[in-house]
């Protein structure tokens, strides 16, 4: 056998004295970590094998069990780093591409833990949430710049259309493949609740999904994996992937192992042949081609549906946002470089991409510059991990925030990162029917509601102390916005001032 | 009235309730101490094969065998809940037989036991309900 010249990252640690064998860890570990040693009566661990999904810490009744990082080292060294050296072992052993999944783990500025609120002191009132009313609706679109009147001089509706949340959050594109029927019924039944959206990813729409259109937004991606003229009509509006934060440039592949039963019908790719979405559009590669399926799409759907086109946050984000508001497209999505995926090369996802909080304020700067901020509704995702991310990102320009991590958290996922294997312990990000049914979605669904409530009563109080009570008017507040830490340069993208000014 | 129920669409097959049902039997504080190396004789059973897991205990007829069959009257069914008296109890396993979902079994003191719902040992939701790690237990009004 040749050397194995990977150690386990992790060590599972086990109270002997707190264990009472009662194998909950053996039998809820899809990795086999856990091991049950019958003529000895002892309960072994295998760290290699775990992964720190932590379903077994969360599962054991009596706290017996901790996932600890090895203490295994190599000798110190700033530059090859114990990750650096191991991708290399990998790569030597596999000659393969890295594999990673959710969002950029690595040690890039966080720009929105470097930005504060403001409150009010005594010259300006602040808000009490809980007595007098706050608005935290949201409407997308494009708002129309000029009053129009009829020859009798009456005002002409030239509203386009608009669709209306309840307040400025929604669950981003996962499509049904990527994560579970479980996960997506979830996911539907809480946006349902709330009176926001999800999105169903580039995967075609479940057959059970179609009554949650109203609460539905679907996408058309590279692939086209999934489109017909039902599945167009069947949500609010219509999403355009053109890129993704957690791998700009790069198309998406599901194996042709996931690709059986519902989600092969749904996807309407044949079993078991792998569903790959190219890198670009191959009918897309100018603003104009996009308005080409920008205005196919509204034509489809009879100009009753807003479209959205999705990018990545990258370097020269706002001319293509600046092309992209005058495509026709009612709503852009912006997502940054921390976004999730379920699978991207390593390289790609740690390496590629810019910070969305940077992309927003660039983007929603040129827009104003250039006269077209109505034209179009911006929506960022990419890491809104808080209600304070929500808020800062309204202040810096945009309409609406994405959340896709935050939204897998609170229905199980740890972050281990392991999605690409497909072998999801809290039935997430997996096909594999003994462990979706691991999510059951009463359950999930009420917890992405009480997480969205929470958020929303922490973003009226934010938005209270502030003395504004309505979202509109927190919109592109930069003013409510103060950098620390940041430089000239950074605070110039940004459009605010250092704290202390 | 409310009863125990399983939805074996649920049931991931873990175990828990057995162990929860077990150490709520106990009237002890901390489950490691109490089940440290004890094999446990719970009152709710997961029945598993093929893949197919549900949690079994007892159903709390309306009109339930055991009792008529109980040849001392040690069982009886009182606001719907079908509980034992150890006191009366012989152990001739008349109920044993009789119950057609296996739910009631010898216990560790000589007496046969069952599920009464927890009602003598915590109050409110059962402990197999509460320790359900994914809902497949509920406790409700059907």
């Amino acid at each position: 056998m040749a050397i194995n010249f990977l150690h386990p990252y992790y060590e599972i640690v086990r109270n002997y004295e707190k264990c009472i064998i009662c194998r909950a860890c053996e039998r809820q570990c899809i990795n086999e970590a856990h091991i049950y040693i019958q003529d000895k009566l002892q309960m072994v661990c295998d760290d290699a094998k775990c992964v720190n999904c932590h379903r077994c810490v969360s599962l054991c009744p009596t706290r017996a069990l901790k996932i600890v990082r090895n203490g295994n080292t190599y000798k110190e060294n700033v530059n090859w780093n114990g990750r650096t050296i191991d991708e290399i072992y990998r790569q030597a052993e596999s000659g393969g591409v890295l594999l990673s999944s959710m969002g950029n783990p690595e040690n890039y500025p966080i720009y929105f833990d470097k930005i504060l609120l403001n409150a009010s002191q005594v010259t300006n009132p602040s808000i009490d949430p809980l007595r007098e009313p706050m608005e935290t609706k949201v409407f997308l679109g494009t708002k129309p710049t000029d009053i129009e009147r009829d020859k009798n001089g009456y005002i002409k509706n030239n509203l386009p259309p608009q669709i209306a949340l309840s307040m400025p959050v929604m669950f981003s594109a996962m499509s049904y493949g990527s994560i579970s029927y479980n996960a997506h019924e979830s996911l539907a039944r809480a946006a349902e609740e709330l009176g926001i959206f999800y999105n169903t990813g580039e995967g075609g729409l479940h057959e059970d999904f179609y009554r949650y259109g109203k609460n539905t937004i679907v996408q058309v991606a590279s692939g086209r994996f999934g489109v017909h003229p039902q599945y167009l009509n069947s949500g609010v509006a219509i999403e355009i992937k053109m890129g993704q934060g957690a791998k700009p440039g790069i198309g998406g592949h599901l194996p042709g192992t996931k690709i059986i039963g519902d989600i092969s019908r749904t996807r309407m790719v044949p079993e078991g042949s792998d569903a790959i979405s190219p890198a670009p559009h191959h009918d897309i590669y100018s603003i104009e081609d996009l308005r080409q399926l920008v205005y196919s799409l509204k034509e489809a759907t009879d100009y009753k549906k807003p479209v959205i086109v999705k990018i990545a946050a990258v370097h020269n984000v706002a001319a293509i946002a600046s092309g992209i508001a005058r495509s026709g497209a009612d709503i852009i999505a912006i997502d940054g470089f921390r976004g999730g995926t379920g699978a991207a090369p390593t390289r790609i996802r740690d390496n590629v991409g810019i910070p969305i909080e940077l992309a927003l304020a660039s983007v929603d700067t040129r827009l104003r510059n250039e006269n077209i901020r109505n034209n179009i509704s911006i929506v960022v995702g990419g890491s809104i991990r808080s209600s304070a991310d929500v808020v800062k990102a309204i202040a810096l320009g945009a309409d609406c925030t994405y959340i896709a991590t935050s939204a897998l958290l609170a229905l199980g996922c740890h972050l281990c990162r392991s999605c690409h294997t497909g072998k999801c312990n809290w039935g997430i990000a997996t096909q594999v029917p003994e462990l979706v049914k691991r999510l059951n979605p009463n359950i999930g669904y009420k917890r992405l509601v009480n997480l969205l409530n929470a958020w929303q009563h922490e973003i009226k109080e934010m938005m209270g102390g502030m003395g504004i009570n309505s979202i509109e008017s927190l919109k592109g507040n930069r003013l409510m916005l103060r950098g620390v830490g940041l430089n000239e340069k950074e605070l110039e993208i940004l459009g605010i001032k250092h704290a202390g000014e | 009235m409310k009863r125990v129920y399983v939805n074996e669409k649920w049931c991931l097959g873990c175990y828990l309730c057995e162990y929860y049902c077990a150490f709520a039997g106990m009237n002890e504080k901390d489950m490691a101490r109490a089940l440290k190396d004890v094999k446990i004789n719970p009152k709710i059973k997961i029945e598993e094969h093929n893949g197919i897991s549900f949690a079994v205990s007892c159903r709390h007829c309306h009109e339930p065998l055991c009792v008529k069959g109980c040849i001392t009257g040690a069982l009886i069914r009182t606001d719907g809940v079908v509980t034992i008296n150890r006191e009366k109890c012989v152990n001739c396993y008349t109920c044993i037989l009789n119950c057609s979902y296996g739910a009631i079994s010898p216990s560790d003191e000589g007496v046969v036991q069952k599920c009464e719902l927890c009602i003598k040992t915590i109050t409110g939701t059962p402990a197999c309900v509460r320790g359900c790690p994914n809902g497949a237990i509920v406790f409700e009004e059907r």
